[in-house]
């Protein structure tokens, strides 16, 4: 081509260089940083908060002992959020590509307005709607479908559903694009071929949204697992996911060591869990 | 009555979208509805409906000056994230160079990354280099999270471009800088734009990264969740419904826009 004889093989690299030099300077150099600091020890007879570099390993054992429950539940959220969001998202994708006509345009933009009000308004709302205060408690209680002392807030339950209801809008977007690529036409074939409606998802539909299926359950699966503010509003102590944990070690304790172990394990997990994901859905292409 | 029935099963699924978008809107409709509540400093309770929460939004100034912390780091994070992301979108998306994947996976990597670490990994690397967390370590912690996604949405708009616009415009012997300034820059324009009104509200709702690196100062997110365990002034309800009421007005002024340069 042309433009490439002109610029020279440096164009691209001149484009990129500013943006790439920014990320690699506050994104790679403190992820490395990060490691450094999670093998320090506080300083014999130093102040709280006054660590030394050594290669303290050991430290990423004491952390995970420590914080297995953690670890454990946070995984356990992010995978039940995601799969209620699964659930919910899909079908109303699927409307939204195949059976809204003429509102498409504006059903997607209300599948993205909740992002225009804070999630943390919305995350509040929700706990005084579920709240003793609220209309949904006295409604279940006067009806007997709960007992007197249920309470739905502070409890694994609002967790969950908070974070299904806060990262919806991440889950049903990708899978909209996905099957709004699929030709209608490709369907009829399929029940011109007598499948049935339930045959035709399984073998066409389904697949063919495949790529929109891994990448909105990565973008939900993944800030699911590090979040900490759902937890922290609508959860109760017994319900600490290991995102707490790091924050608390940071700010309360001020114990750098073990919340940098922590969340370079949380990185880790993540990213083993994500690689055989991939893997198992057959989809390398995301980005 | 087999009428009313084959009905339901024919609009099962638009009678389901509507409870999914029921759902969705229940406490947005909540949070409007309080921000009328005569609630006093605490919002707890439906007390009374009152206009003096939107006559005086600022009625609770810590509101005030969170609101005005949280937009002008946005539109500081906005802006340079968008020329940046842009930037490397067409570097990726026009060319061919070595270390294309390697970019892309710095791309992804921070998409990828949860945000509770990449927050503490950028606060220690500022405490190890004495900088106060503060005003600028958060614009820099919303650059960072912000590329990316500016880089993913312009480049999936350059992708769908078509190439033979830019062959005409050089048939019709414009010079590359011409058909960059004439032809290319402007079918990517709603892309950018797209890219910049993400990184606004990305930025604007950020509350991990922000809690991070922000030192005492207060953001709008960040006031919302240091005041949620002694009851939210309503003034941060008309701030948020207004932010909302905002947000679909600009996006809808879009669309009209959009359609009205496709008539002529």
């Amino acid at each position: 081509m042309s433009s490439q004889k002109k610029f020279g093989l440096s164009t691209p690299y001149l484009l990129l260089l500013p943006g790439m030099g920014f990320l690699f300077t506050f994104f790679i150099v403190p992820i490395i940083n990060l490691a450094q600091t999670s093998t320090q020890t506080p300083v014999a007879g130093g102040d709280t908060g006054q660590y030394e570099q050594t290669l303290r390993f050991q430290n990423y054992i004491d952390a995970f002992v420590e914080n297995k429950e953690q670890f454990g539940r946070s995984f356990v959220y992010a995978i039940l959020a995601t799969a209620l969001a699964l659930a919910i998202a899909y079908p109303l994708a699927y409307a939204i590509a195949f059976k809204s006509g003429k509102l498409k345009n504006l059903l997607l933009v209300l599948v993205v307005a909740p992002f225009f009000t804070s999630f943390l308004l919305r995350t509040i709302a929700w706990k005084q709607i579920l709240g003793e205060q609220g209309f949904v408690v006295p409604t279940l209680r006067s009806l007997h479908l709960i007992s007197e002392s249920t309470t739905l807030t502070s409890s694994a339950f609002a967790v969950v559903a908070g974070m299904t209801y806060n990262f919806l809008p991440f889950m049903t977007l990708p899978l909209y694009a996905s099957i709004d690529r699929i030709d209608p036409r490709t369907l009829e074939a399929s029940g011109d071929l007598y499948a049935n409606g339930f045959t035709t998802f399984r073998k066409v539909t389904f697949p063919l949204s495949l790529p929109g299926v891994v990448a909105g359950t990565l973008l939900t699966f993944i800030p699911a697992a590090g979040d900490y503010v759902n937890a922290a509003i609508l959860g109760s102590p017994q319900t600490k996911m290991i995102g707490n944990v790091i924050d608390s070690r940071f700010f309360k304790i001020v114990d750098y060591p073990t919340a940098s172990a922590l969340s370079f394990t949380l990185m880790a997990a993540i990213l083993v869990l994500v690689t055989i994901y991939i893997r198992k859905a057959g989809t390398e292409e995301l980005v | 009555m087999r009428k009313i029935s084959r009905w339901f099963q024919r609009n099962l699924i638009r009678i389901y979208a509507v409870i999914a978008f029921t759902y969705l809107f229940i406490p947005i409709a909540y949070t409007f509805a309080f921000s009328f509540n005569d609630g006093g400093k605490s919002n707890l309770i439906w007390k009374g409906f009152t206009l003096s929460n939107w006559q005086n939004p600022c009625g609770a100034p810590e509101v005030c000056t969170a609101l005005g912390n949280s937009i002008k780091i946005g539109f500081l994070a906005t802006t340079i994230a968008t020329i940046l992301g842009t930037m490397i979108a067409f570097a990726i998306g026009r060319h061919n160079f070595r270390g294309r994947s390697t970019t892309n996976l710095l791309i992804f990597l921070p998409m990828a990354t949860p945000e509770i670490v990449l927050g503490a990994s950028l606060l220690s690397l500022f405490l190890v280099f004495k900088i106060n967390p503060g005003f600028w370590p958060t614009v820099i912690a919303h650059v960072m999270f912000c590329i990316s996604f500016v880089v993913v949405t312009v480049k999936a708009r350059i992708a769908s471009l078509d190439p033979r616009l830019e062959q005409a415009a050089m048939d019709l012997y414009a010079n590359e800088v011409e058909t960059f300034r004439r032809v290319t820059l402007p079918l990517v324009a709603p892309g950018i734009a797209g890219a910049a009104l993400l990184a606004f509200s990305l930025s604007f709702d950020d509350f991990i990264i922000t809690n991070f690196n922000s030192g005492t100062m207060v953001t709008f997110p960040k006031f919302v969740y240091v005041s949620a365990t002694r009851g939210i002034p309503p003034q941060a309800n008309v701030i948020g419904s207004s932010m909302f009421i905002l947000a679909i007005t600009i996006v809808a002024l879009g669309q009209f826009v959009g359609r009205k340069r496709k008539v002529s």
